[in-house]
């Protein structure tokens, strides 16, 4: 078999946020997005499809997305033609497949499509459908459901062992919110202060409105080839897929791996496996996007990426070392906070920021960035995915 | 079948478990052990997923754990709104156990400490249903 280099060339995707359109609109609207970016593809030439969603199959009711999407967006898929779901990171694991499918030779070009429809009339739907995405017959029947008061007992255990702060956390509410400003596609895009953070209406403390990512509708999409194909296809950069991996280590709120909540060793064992593949090291990053599905998971995933040490990501991010002019750049377009997070597509809408801040036409960019980290986080922190995109191959 | 009555909402009615509710309504709470192996699991699994064996060993979660962390609901899922807001808390017990249930409501927010002692036992619901929670220990 063929062992192929795989690039990501072109990223779309459509307004997040509450929108009145069905799962299948969004994922077109995203979709011609992504075919605008790269204007020398021809549709024909795109041999295979993945659509990320986990919600689909109740919110939308709709099993079996993919070749509707396909018909819709006008492709004819020869090579692969499914639906994937990860939860939180179903649009990376899409990525992931597709690089593997693309270097082995078994496909050549394909397109990644992610994203949810979630707000329903029936608003209830989609709070039962949160049953569904984790452990039911153990976690559900406790009433762990909605992810703020799991996180939320991470983030006290955190400032019960280090000492971070609540001001800590609401830095990067700060920071996120004010990246997403300036980024047109985002569910939100007014900045907050500090105060407002830390007066926020509490949903489960020490987590307050903004510590939490929304409920979001919106799609994302990506496409990848092989490194032959997308020199032909644009004078833009290449920009490789270097380095992936996908952690499970457990399934529940019990037999937790790490040593304590805020201790995610799942995360460093995903890390040093992406980290050893694609052959460098967390000072080599240039921009990262990591997973704030709420401000403590940033802190927490700042450390374990090893981007600081363990116990330190607060004052990390509370002196600036991963906004821009610091040490990691991170979630520059606004991340969860600022984009909100319809589950499948948030991993694409990462590498689509990745593909745009590697080729030096990102909103905000950092300058000169080569390497870049994806990372998601699944469901009630069960999985870790990370993706490291690099300049070179 | 029993599976089906088992916490606040249940979406399985069958599964190989199910004995763990007949010994809830007997009054315990039990986890399995795999003689094998040697190691315990809560919650209990018919199954051994370490060696796969299913000659796996019943026994009582007895004696106290400690409260790791909790927290307080303020918005229940689907299902919970009417027990909103309630308090979950992860337990860690003897032999490595960690066991997440809610708090018993006698006990007084202001008493809620890391690392206070807990007992876990058996909880009647409304409706037939049967869960189990921490009381204090």
């Amino acid at each position: 078999m063929a062992d192929r280099k795989v690039c990501i060339v072109a990223g779309g995707m459509d307004k997040w946020g509450v929108r009145e359109a069905s799962v299948v609109d969004l994922a077109q609207e995203a979709a011609q997005d992504c075919f605008d970016d790269v204007p020398a593809l021809k549709k024909e030439e795109i041999d295979g499809l993945l659509f990320a969603s986990s919600y689909c199959g109740r919110t939308s009711f709709q099993v079996n997305p993919a070749p509707v999407i396909a018909e819709r967006i006008g492709l004819k898929p020869t090579s692969i033609c499914s639906r994937l779901d990860t939860l939180c990171a179903g649009g990376s694991s899409g990525i992931i497949l597709a690089t593997g499918l693309i270097r082995s030779g078994m496909a050549d070009v394909v397109m990644v499509v992610g994203g949810e429809k979630l707000y329903t009339p029936q608003r209830w739907e989609t709070y039962y459908s949160e049953m569904a995405s984790i452990d039911h017959d153990w976690d559900g029947a406790q009433g762990m459901g909605l992810p703020p008061p799991f996180f939320s007992m991470t983030a006290q255990e955190h400032m019960k062992r280090y000492g971070t702060t609540k001001e800590q956390l609401s830095a990067v509410s700060v920071k996120n919110r004010r990246n997403g400003s300036t980024n047109p596609n985002a569910q939100f895009q007014k900045e907050v202060s500090l105060e407002e953070v830390m007066a926020a209406r509490p949903i489960a403390p020490p987590l307050g409105l903004f510590d939490c990512t929304p409920i979001t509708d919106g799609c994302a999409a990506v496409i990848l080839t092989h490194e032959d194909k997308a020199k032909e296809l644009s004078d833009k950069p290449l920009v490789y897929v270097r380095g992936t991996a996908q952690t499970s280590l457990h399934s529940m709120s019990m037999n937790w791996p790490g040593e304590h909540l805020a201790d995610w060793v799942h995360l460093r064992t995903a890390a040093k496996r992406a980290f050893e593949q694609a052959r460098v090291k967390p000072a080599d990053i240039d921009v990262a996007q990591t997973h704030d599905c709420f401000t403590i998971s940033e802190i927490i995933e700042m450390e374990d990426l090893g981007f600081c040490k363990k116990g330190e990501g607060g004052p990390f991010v509370e002196s600036g070392q991963n906004d821009f002019g610091g040490k990691i750049p991170t979630n520059t377009d606004g991340g969860l906070l600022s984009c909100g997070h319809p589950f499948g597509a948030t991993g694409i809408r990462q590498a689509r920021e990745m593909l745009f801040q590697l080729q030096g036409r990102a909103i905000r960019q950092v300058e000169g960035a080569k390497m870049g980290l994806a990372h998601n986080l699944s469901g009630l922190n069960v999985e870790h995915t990370i993706l490291i995109y690099g300049r070179e191959p | 079948m029993g599976f089906e009555n088992f916490g606040t909402v249940s979406f399985t009615t069958e599964a190989r478990v199910a004995d763990f509710i007949t010994y809830l309504e007997q009054g315990k709470v039990m986890a399995t052990r795999c003689p094998k192996c040697g190691v315990s699991y809560f919650p209990p699994k018919a199954d051994c997923p370490s060696c796969l064996s299913g000659e796996v060993e019943w026994f009582e979660v007895k004696g106290k754990g400690k409260l790791a962390t909790y927290t307080i609901v303020n918005y229940g899922p689907s299902g919970f709104e009417d027990d909103a807001p309630y308090i979950l808390a992860l337990g860690e017990f003897e032999g490595g156990l960690q066991i997440m249930a809610r708090l018993s409501k006698d006990i007084a927010p202001e008493d809620i400490k890391a690392g206070m002692s807990l007992v876990v036992v058996p909880l009647k619901r409304p409706e037939g249903r049967i869960s189990y929670e921490f009381k204090k220990g």
